[in-house]
């Protein structure tokens, strides 16, 4: 029987591991997010040329997954550790390997494999090539080399980690029951989190109002757009000042309430890929104006080498 | 002077390449490296071998030229004339020449040819050795391998690969050919397991580096890798008394997606087993990769054999960890299988009107009303016909409840258990097993290996669905082009052309097409499918037809030409002209005979438009030989007779009365000049040859024949 780490113990060992490689530890962002790509110490850190390395926690809602608390392994809100290396490093598999060593698993005892996984996030007009890390069966990172993002081709390439916590914590703890996981030492995740997946999987299948949901949709759309719009005439220091930061949160908007509005059931095939398609339009505009707004002259190039690879 | 020979060896380590890609990947390499090598006088007739595994593609030739050959060459210049003057000496034109060549002047010498003496210059190109040409080949090659989708990972304008490349050995005998790529130095030291092996790994030749990589914990070969996991495989079955559930191709995968295959037991609750097998079996091999295990009744047990990439499971954490995850997924499957059964099958119809088959050809739920049309179609003109078990109320059954799995939370959860979860289904809420069956199988046939659905209704809903989908695509301009071929129309042909044949169905291609063109018109999207769409399609399920008919029938191809030249309409029919004329063809009057229609169909051509020399009918008044005669009474009586036989379906019989045609034949090309100078004599000479072509070609267009080479 294994004998994990607690949750939060789990947290601050690969929390610790990573400020050692000198990465920036950063805060969860304050906006709701699908996932720790999307939020901006990503989204938009891995555009441009500047080096970066950043690691954070990312509680992400994902309203579909959400099952009352009742699914031992489904979750409306799970915790991500994303790690970003810009550029990546030529031993990053070593390195995230030893990642794995810091939080107690011997490498020899178990069955480690990365199978074929190309990330992407349609809603961000990002992709990338890589793997889902296995832990003796278990999907337990993502791992993914950035190719594009925000419809824009990246150069340097990022190598983005993304740790799937709660379930390398249940993993670790043996346990089969996520909500049994010990968070701290004398409380269960359950005790912790379990109020929450229950009010907020019903407020996403049974209460949300989809009429205001998608008002509010539309709200926020109007909002980056007019900042978008906006930023086009901006001139100097009003330019660099320009609050671009504040359009993507109303991108971020966007994408959560598009979520609650699929969980919701209200979305057809059809709807669904104009608003896919609504959204992308907003994050590829930010990407290029974050980019126009730090280096204006090699934005545009960069703009002009959008394509699909070979 | 005798080029000495020494081994090569490369190796590409990689990260993780997708495990499916990599025996492609070898083979291409090969492919790649044995062109270049040729090219440029290094192979000597050896061969490159090349082998796989998840971090590494591997070449070796046993022995490769260490020294390109020098050679000679001869280069002529100006003529000796203008070369050297009268007094011998040479001119400027010889200067320049010989500098030009980049010899002395001396060593011009004047050689003969048709147009005359000229003068020529020896030049020798002297071999370079095999490690500096080896220094531009081996990296060129590695970048020209074919992935499916490509990555750069040194920045926007570095290499292009499967996935990062981390080390390269590339080794001459015991020489290092040096060269750089992707910012990595080739070397001569390999790498081991990632966690058993050791980092840097020195080796020597193919065969240290086998032995060494197997000390290290990688089983470089695949052969290697395979082998032990089958033997691991029967071994932990036969040790419970069960047996393996067959699956070639997950072996195939396991074998590339490890270094050090290792199998290992795992079991699971035995309540698992109330659920279907094929559920239980996808869980297990799609996502787990893991071998189902099967009880002497052929019952599933409940275990599972999962392959690890270690020698062992050391603390015996590895399968409870698998075993877990296991316990999640039949979970979630059980909770699937209860929760989709709370409404009927039927119950999913309404839903299909909100998914997208093709944005221009509509929804799920359109195309599953015309799929239906299709169906009822197809078994109202079989049963028609005497087919009794084409029953339409069953075919239409079965086509309405056919695609309502696709909204089911299972076929959502499990993609590639479309059409099985809603034969499953309709089985457990008592549809007739006619229609449940028939639902279960309508995808199929899934390649030329996978079988027809096992009834007729199923068949119907089959070739009606593909059907629907090859005539939509076709209309809205989707036909397959190079290898994109999305809504795999290729694979929906074949199965069309697999299905008629070996179930021997009466279809009409042209009537068949023609109905699923009424359906686009009749439903939505009311597209109109135009004569021209209709040949395209025709033609594009002829192709399947001739590659099935080669592949799978063994036909030649000519012989398949020749009987769809006469007639393609129904495939069947096709197929029994084919095998009459291949039976008859080997008969000793039929291949002369054909030659002698091949001329006839020349003299034909060659005669002008036809309606400048076509008579109305032959008229036997302007015979002026016997032989014109002869032929003339022999073609009507054998033309009759051989009709006879057609109509019955008697073709072999009524190739055998064509080909006693013979002697007439031969006799009347012997005699008679065709072309004779007389208009109306060379006209109706052209009107019988052509009455008699059209005669004896109704089984067969015999010009379409290839003789056999003598």
């Amino acid at each position: 029987m294994l004998k994990g780490p607690t949750f939060q113990d789990l947290l601050l060992q690969l929390e610790r591991f990573w400020a050692d490689r000198d990465c920036v530890l950063q805060q969860p962002y304050d906006v709701e997010v699908g996932a720790g790509t999307m939020a901006p110490e990503t989204f938009l850190r891995v555009l441009g040329p500047d080096p970066y390395r950043v690691a954070y926690v990312q509680p992400s809602r994902r309203p579909a997954d959400g099952r009352y608390g009742e699914n031992p392994n489904r979750l409306y809100k799970h915790h991500q550790l994303q790690v970003i290396l810009k550029p990546s490093p030529a031993d990053i598999q070593n390195l995230y390997l030893e990642s794995l060593r810091a939080i107690g698993i011997h490498l020899a005892e178990h069955d480690i494999r990365f199978e074929e996984d190309n990330w992407e996030a349609p809603t961000l007009g990002a992709w990338g090539i890589g793997w889902q890390v296995l832990l003796d069966g278990l999907e337990i990172t993502q791992f993914t080399y950035f190719q594009q993002c925000g419809g824009l081709n990246l150069d340097p390439v990022s190598v983005e980690l993304t740790y799937g916590l709660d379930r390398i914590a249940a993993y670790l703890q043996g346990v089969d029951n996520i909500y049994d996981v010990l968070w701290s030492r004398d409380r269960t995740y359950g005790e912790v989190r379990l109020a929450e997946e229950q009010q907020f999987s019903a407020y996403s299948f049974d209460y949300a109002d989809p009429v205001a949901t998608r008002k509010l949709f539309d709200l926020h759309e109007k909002e980056a757009i007019a900042l978008l719009d906006a930023y086009a005439h901006a001139k100097g220091e009003d330019k660099k000042r320009f609050p671009i930061l504040a359009a993507y949160d109303q991108c971020l908007k966007c994408s959560h309430l598009f979520n609650v509005l699929d969980a919701r059931g209200v979305i057809s095939v059809t709807e669904r890929a104009t608003l896919i398609g609504r959204i992308r339009q907003i994050a590829c505009r930010i990407a290029s104006a974050y980019l126009d707004q730090r280096l204006p002259v090699s934005a545009s190039a960069l703009a002009s080498t959008v394509q699909e690879p070979a | 002077m005798k080029a000495q020979a020494a081994e090569l060896l490369l190796e590409v380590g990689c990260e993780e390449i997708p495990a499916g890609m990599i025996p492609t990947a070898t083979n291409e390499l090969q492919v790649i490296l044995s062109k270049y090598l040729s090219a440029e006088n290094l192979l000597d007739g050896k061969t490159v071998e090349t082998f796989g595994a998840p971090r590494r593609l591997v070449a070796a030739c046993a022995a490769l030229r260490l020294r390109q050959d020098d050679v000679t060459r001869e280069v002529t210049g100006p003529p000796k004339a203008v070369a050297f003057g009268p007094d011998g000496h040479p001119t400027r034109a010889a200067e320049s020449f010989a500098a030009k060549q980049g010899v002395e002047v001396s060593s011009l010498y004047t050689v003969s040819t048709p147009r005359g003496e000229y003068v020529a210059a020896k030049q020798v190109i002297v071999g370079r050795p095999a490690v500096e040409r080896l220094k531009e080949i081996l990296p060129r090659a590695i970048a020209e391998i074919p992935w499916p989708k490509t990555m750069y990972w040194t920045g926007a304008t570095g290499l292009r690969f499967i996935r990062p490349i981390r080390w390269v050995v590339a080794l001459l005998g015991k020489e290092v050919v040096h060269f750089d790529l992707a910012d990595v130095k080739s070397a001569s030291a390999t790498v081991g397991h990632r966690f058993l092996g050791k980092a840097h790994i020195p080796v020597s030749g193919a065969k240290d580096y086998v032995d060494k990589l197997r000390k290290n914990f990688v089983l470089a070969r695949p052969e290697e890798r395979r082998l032990k996991v089958e033997r691991e495989l029967a071994r932990l079955a036969t040790k419970k008394g069960l047996r393996v559930n067959q699956d070639l191709p997950l072996i195939e995968l396991v074998t590339y997606l490890n270094e050090y295959p290792t199998v290992i037991l795992g079991d699971f609750e035995e309540s698992y087993l109330e659920l279907p097998e094929e559920i239980l079996i996808t869980v297990m091999r799609g996502h787990q990769k893991y071998f189902a295990l099967r009880r002497r009744d052929g019952r599933l047990a409940p275990h599972f054999l999962a392959v690890i990439n270690l020698d062992r499971d050391r603390g015996g954490l590895i399968r409870g960890g698998h075993e877990r995850v296991l316990r999640a997924r039949f979970a979630d499957a059980r909770f699937f299988w209860q929760a989709d059964q709370k409404c009927r099958l039927a119950d999913y119809l309404p839903k299909l009107s909100q998914v997208t088959f093709q944005v221009k050809l509509g929804s799920y739920g359109e195309k599953v009303e015309r799929v239906r049309a299709l169906s009822r179609w197809l078994a109202e003109q079989w049963f028609a016909r005497g087919i009794h078990e084409a029953r339409v109320a069953d075919a239409d059954r079965a086509a309405e409840l056919a695609k309502c799995d696709l909204v089911t939370d299972m076929v959502r959860e499990f993609t590639e258990l479309q059409g099985i979860v809603g034969g499953l289904y309709a089985k457990a809420q008592e549809e007739p097993e006619e229609v449940a069956d028939a639902v279960y199988d309508h995808y199929r046939p899934v390649g030329l290996d996978d079988p027809i659905p096992r009834n007729l209704t199923g068949s119907i809903v089959a070739l009606a669905d593909k059907m629907d989908t090859l005539a939509g695509c076709f209309a809205v301009g989707l036909a397959p082009t190079g290898s994109s071929d999305p809504f795999a129309l290729r694979r929906g042909a074949l199965g069309i052309v697999k299905i008629t044949l070996e179930r021997k169905l009466p279809l009409s291609l042209a009537e068949f097409i023609a109905a699923a063109g009424r359906g686009l018109a009749a439903y939505p999207p009311k597209l109109r499918v135009t004569g021209e769409v209709e040949r395209q399609i025709t033609d594009f399920l002829l192709d399947r037809t001739r590659y099935i008919l080669r592949e799978r029938h063994n036909f030649a191809y000519d012989e398949i030409n020749a009987a769809l030249a006469a007639a393609s309409d129904d495939l069947v029919d096709a197929v029994e002209r084919i095998s009459a004329l291949r039976d008859i063809r080997k008969t000793k009057n039929f291949e002369p005979l054909a030659v002698s229609f091949k001329r006839i169909r020349n003299i034909l051509e060659k005669a002008g438009p036809r309606e400048s020399w076509t008579l109305p009918a032959v008229r036997p008044e302007l015979f002026q030989a016997d032989a014109e005669r002869r032929l003339h009474a022999a073609s009507r009586r054998v033309g009759s007779e051989a009709e006879a036989h057609r109509r019955a379906g008697k073709y072999r019989e009524a190739l055998q009365r064509i080909a006693t045609l013979r002697p007439e034949v031969d006799d009347f090309f012997d005699s008679v000049m065709v072309m004779a100078e007389q208009e109306e004599i060379r006209k109706n000479r052209l009107t019988l040859l052509s009455e008699l072509l059209r005669e004896v070609s109704t089984i067969a267009d015999f010009s379409e024949l290839v003789p056999a080479a003598s």
